[in-house]
């Protein structure tokens, strides 16, 4: 139990579920942007999205093979670690398993990586089962550069760095390799109601 | 991994109590928090730290701020900017007392720091409350050999919205090496000669000539953020010499 702050009486917002907010975390109504560079701006005809690394074979999607796939419309609340939670975000993008589906792997780790060279490790568990998506649209528009357009992957259950930024592609790897903020003291894995933020959590 | 080296340096640690040694008034809305934690393991220039209110009742709620002092300095300092909507700065700024203590955990983050062995030159460019990891920064350049130039651009919407004011012009007084700009955007006195308006693309390109290969380090507002380190890499910057750090929501 933490001490008590002399003074403080805090603003408890009565409208919010409390089941929805996991600990330390507040609800925001915007949408504060975290990056650690400025924004990369890669022309769509430049862009593609590769599975890679520990597969059978490697595949790839151009922008126009990537929106032709089936996509799906998640509605999910989003938690970032610098402590703002944002609920009912209205997504539109392709499921992580539909990229995966004719991808052969015995592995069980991967590495997203990004325009501009930010990695995220994730374990495979927590990409596939319909819990992860390579999102290109944010409340029916195309997803904003700042906010990772033209695409991020959107992995809602874990804190929201996780959710790559203009994600390119997915690199499965035999071990588990921390991406870049995982090697900058963050936590491994980043589930937000074990309130795992940073190593050691 | 665990008790692997970490690049960004100190793991964070546990929630530890700080005494709260002084509150000194840098503007209007701004305050200095002076603090004495236990068991503080050290920190980088440029680090943050979580702060955790608790209420009577056991409502908590938790925030992050920039660590405005030097590794070097005696104190552990934040500066805080009160938001007139927020729930933990009005606290801090208008309610936090000498004497009381505060939950801290830190200090995070490995990315937007600085030390000597990055070189340079060095390139600081604030935005508002922006200014308080530069600062912490240029306090430890201070403390080196101080061979690396320095060029602080610090954007404000007044003059006496400037925090460290005095500090910074000393700064720029003491060191041949180190020069620091302002840009105001709202009001100015009427003998300040410095940018008036937002920063613009001519302002960046004297500030951080792409010739030089700076090291630049860019904090503040995510608008103000995104418009620099765009220009930036415009102007022929490589992104990966850009380090941002932003805050506040946006896309309401």
């Amino acid at each position: 139990m933490s001490p008590v702050s002399r003074g403080f009486i805090g603003r408890r917002r009565p409208t919010i579920d409390p089941s929805r907010l996991p600990p330390g975390q507040y609800v925001e109504t915007g949408f504060p942007v975290l990056s650690a560079g400025p924004t990369p701006h890669t022309p769509l005809d430049q862009w593609s999205f590769r599975i890679d690394g520990a597969v059978d074979k490697s595949v790839s999607w151009t922008w126009e093979e990537l929106l032709a796939l089936p996509a799906e419309t998640p509605t999910v609340d989003i938690h970032c670690v610098t402590k703002w939670s944002k609920f009912d975000t209205n997504w539109k993008g392709v499921s992580v398993d539909t990229l995966l589906k004719n991808v052969d792997t015995s592995v069980r780790w991967v590495t997203a990586f990004s325009d501009g060279g930010y990695t995220t490790n994730l374990g495979l568990d927590d990409v596939i089962g319909g819990k992860a998506w390579v999102a290109y649209e944010f409340d029916g528009q195309p997803l904003h550069p700042e906010h990772g357009g033209p695409a991020r992957l959107l992995v809602p259950h874990l804190y929201f760095w996780k959710s790559a930024k203009w994600v390119r592609g997915l690199t499965l790897t035999p071990d588990d390799e921390p991406g870049f903020w995982e090697n900058y003291g963050y936590n491994n894995h980043g589930d937000p109601w074990l309130e795992q933020r940073y190593q050691g959590d | 991994m665990a008790g692997a080296a970490l690049p960004g340096g100190l793991e964070p640690s546990k929630w530890a109590l700080a005494n709260v040694v002084e509150l000194q008034v840098e503007t209007a809305r701004v305050k200095d928090l002076v603090l004495d934690p236990q068991g503080w393991p050290g920190h980088r220039a440029g680090q943050h730290i979580d702060v955790r209110l608790t209420a009577e009742d056991g409502y908590v709620a938790e925030r992050s701020y920039s660590i405005a002092s030097a590794p070097e300095d005696e104190h552990l300092m934040l500066t805080v900017e009160r938001l007139d909507d927020g729930e933990v700065s009005p606290y801090l700024v208008d309610v936090l007392q000498p004497g009381d203590e505060l939950e801290l955990r830190g200090p995070i983050g490995g990315y937007f720091i600085w030390e000597e062995s990055l070189g340079g030159p060095l390139v600081l460019i604030g935005g508002g409350s922006g200014i308080v990891p530069l600062r912490a920064m240029l306090r430890h350049w201070a403390t080196g050999t101080r061979t690396v130039p320095v060029h602080m651009l610090y954007s404000s919407r007044a003059w006496y919205e400037v925090i460290y004011r005095d500090e910074l012009l000393g700064f720029a007084r003491d060191h041949d090496r180190v020069e620091v700009e302002f840009a105001l955007t709202r009001e100015w006195p009427k003998d300040y000669t410095g940018h008036t308006g937002r920063i613009d693309r001519t302002l960046l390109e004297r500030v951080a000539p792409a010739g030089e290969r700076p090291l630049i380090y860019i904090c503040g507002p995510n608008g103000f953020v995104e418009t620099a380190a765009n220009w930036l890499v415009e102007l022929g910057h490589d992104p990966g010499r850009v380090r941002t750090e932003r805050f506040g929501p946006t896309g309401t």
